[in-house]
């Protein structure tokens, strides 16, 4: 038996750098270093776990829908341990929303060929954690999302989805899409080895033209949502802060007072 | 006037309160229809007539509790079937979203998930997000199909606005992808009797500097002082001092409280994200370096374990 595994990953402004708007209202991603997301790590090293758990053949392909230097992210991933890459590229993809992320992916993934396809809980610039049930509803398989456990055995995948309400445990058939969040296990450092062979790992590129999509389809022009404006926010008006000298819990309390909050 | 679908979040029939809030937005767009699903959906209908809908398509079937996300899809799509709405709203919940998003892709729209605010527009709803850890503020609209937009906590006011809130059974065609995901086993949350994270009005955070499980009972002492919520960072939830429904942040909870109060909480990006909106933020953090102090209305450099059960002992004398 073998289990392909499809994890994707995405390219995003570094969170701890000045992330800011281009002109057209889109991520600039000029000034601000990017990175792999670090809520993929986490589907990366899931899929590396149910690899080394498993008797079966595995074959690990990260797959990145992204701008050139995206590769970055794709040889991240291989360092960690992941087979081979593909990364989706072309200049009409620029500005593409999740509605569009998710049908390049769908694209890509089917072309790839998977058994299970393993996404992160959300992507750390957008944040929107849609695009995993995006891609369950376009290939037509179950959904197996926001797990902080999740296994794999005898083509079924189980997992434990905690909620607000409940802690859930969930099954299903494969194929299926996964996410995972950033509870199911600290994700490995590439290893010096890792870093090196990763160098002679496979990277293949595709164009929109490979994926049988048109330029209208994507990008800015095919988004199905518009951005009209972005603002700054105002920073906050400088507080008061004073140093505790015995009496800064009372200090606070009348501040909370003042504010009719007790 | 155009209707407005609203997903309604509820426990057995009680209606929670960010559905309540997306009531209020649905009416400055149109007249509100809720979709209750599930058990006890028909006990929502007194509690949402009172704010506004005019109508309460329900359906109660197993197939919502046993299986995962899509039969409530199909129960939205077979609503806007039935509907056609001039927008979908939806609670901005991991579910929600999920929901909310399968949604759209069926009926061919676009999707804005977590709007803080949203109005009427003349080319359809405007949708305020804030983006980038809330250091930008965006407004957007769906411009295709019909606008899908999940909202948060707290974005707006709860009004009452009594309605008719008729009860219609909603005809339902679970889809092939229905019962793909089989929900095996439930274990609810303990409920701690504290208000829902989300939902609260006060909420008191401790991190890592808390220093300790144990010592979050000073934490949990000044939260029930104030009948607030209790949240945490992820250090303090990594190290396992507090469960991570309580992690406020990029992967935790986001909240919009009236008052935040931050306790040995340095205020990285990724906290910051989830707090950031908060009306009023208070800090207490001994390094006067920290970067919480940045946000702070009121920040006390000082010890936590000194400042907070002042704290705490003062309002009880005030409040008496
Ligand atoms: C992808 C990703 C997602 C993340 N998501 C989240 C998230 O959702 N939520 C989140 O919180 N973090 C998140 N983080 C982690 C975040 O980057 C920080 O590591 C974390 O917020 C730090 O928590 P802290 O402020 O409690 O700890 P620290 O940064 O260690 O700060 C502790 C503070 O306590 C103060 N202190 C110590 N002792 C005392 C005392 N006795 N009295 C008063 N003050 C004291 C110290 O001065 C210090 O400022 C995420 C990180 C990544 C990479
Ligand atoms: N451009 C992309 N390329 C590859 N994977 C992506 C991309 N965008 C989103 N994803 C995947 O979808 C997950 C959720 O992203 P999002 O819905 O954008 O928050 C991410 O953690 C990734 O696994």
């Amino acid at each position: 038996m073998s289990l392909r595994i499809v994890v994707t990953v995405k390219y995003v402004p570094d969170a701890t750098g000045d992330r800011h708007f281009a002109d057209d209202l889109t991520v600039d991603r000029d000034d601000v270093d990017g990175l792999l997301s670090e809520l993929d790590e986490y589907a990366v090293e899931q899929a590396l776990q149910i690899s080394e758990n498993s008797d079966d053949d595995v074959e690990i392909t990260v797959l990145t829908v992204g701008p050139e230097d995206a590769k970055d992210a794709l040889r991240k991933a291989l360092s960690m341990g992941a087979d081979k890459a593909i990364h989706v590229e072309d200049d009409d993809l620029h500005g593409t929303d999740a509605i569009g992320t998710s049908l390049v992916l769908a694209k890509a993934i089917e072309k790839a060929g998977y058994d299970l396809v393993i996404s992160g809980m959300a992507s750390t610039d957008g944040t929107m954690g849609v695009v995993p049930a995006l891609l369950a509803e376009r290939l037509g398989v179950p959904q197996v999302t926001l797990l902080s456990e999740v296994s794999v055995e005898d083509g079924t995948v189980k997992g434990r989805r905690d909620g607000d309400a409940a802690s859930e445990q969930l099954q299903a058939s494969l194929p299926a899409v996964v996410s995972v969040t950033d509870q199911s296990g600290e994700a490995r450092y590439p290893s010096f080895k890792g870093i090196m062979a990763a160098k002679k790992k496979p990277v293949e590129s595709w164009d929109l033209s490979d994926l049988d999509l048109e330029a209208e389809e994507v990008g800015l022009e095919g988004a199905y949502t518009t951005v009209d404006s972005a603002a700054e926010r105002p920073a906050r008006t400088a507080g008061t802060i004073v140093k505790d000298e015995g009496e800064g819990g009372k200090q606070l309390a009348e501040f909370l007072a003042s504010q009719k909050f007790i | 006037m155009a209707e407005v679908l609203v997903y309604v979040d509820h426990v057995d029939g009680a209606v929670r309160k960010p559905t309540l809030e997306l009531l209020t937005l649905a009416r400055r767009i149109g007249e509100p229809v809720a979709v209750a699903l599930g058990n006890g959906a028909a006990a929502t209908a007194a509690t949402l007539a009172e704010h506004g809908a005019v109508k309460v398509l329900t359906h109660e079937a197993a197939e919502y509790t046993d299986y995962l996300v899509v039969p409530k899809v199909d129960a939205l799509q077979a609503a806007h079937a039935a509907v056609s709405p001039a927008a979908v709203l939806v609670p901005s919940s991991a579910e929600g979203k999920e929901i909310a998003a399968r949604l759209a892709l069926r009926l061919g729209s676009g999707i804005i998930t977590d709007a803080v605010d949203l109005e009427a527009g003349d080319e359809g709803p405007v949708a305020t997000q804030s983006v980038f850890a809330a250091s930008y503020t965006t407004k957007s609209r769906v411009s295709k199909g019909t606008p899908v937009i999940t909202v948060k906590p707290n974005s707006a006011a709860v009004e009452a606005a009594p309605a008719a809130g008729a009860v219609e059974a909603l005809e339902v065609t679970f889809s092939a992808q229905a019962t793909g995901t089989k929900v095996t086993g439930r274990t609810p949350r303990e409920s701690t009797g504290r208000p829902e994270l989300t939902e609260a009005a006060i909420v008191v955070s401790g991190g890592r500097g808390v220093n300790g499980a144990e010592n979050f009972a000073i934490i949990e002492a000044l939260a029930d002082s104030l009948g607030a919520a209790v949240g945490a960072s992820r250090a303090a939830v990594d190290a396992g001092w507090y469960p991570h429904t309580n992690q406020v942040g990029q992967t935790g909870k986001s909240v919009s409280p009236q008052l935040y109060i931050a306790s040995g909480i340095s205020g990285a990006i990724q906290h910051r994200a989830g707090m950031q909106t908060s009306k009023t933020i208070v800090a207490v953090n001994k390094d006067a370096e920290a970067p919480i102090f940045e946000l702070v209305d009121y920040g006390v450099v000082g010890d936590l374990f000194d400042v907070v059960p002042q704290l705490t002992e003062e309002i009880k004398a005030r409040k008496g």
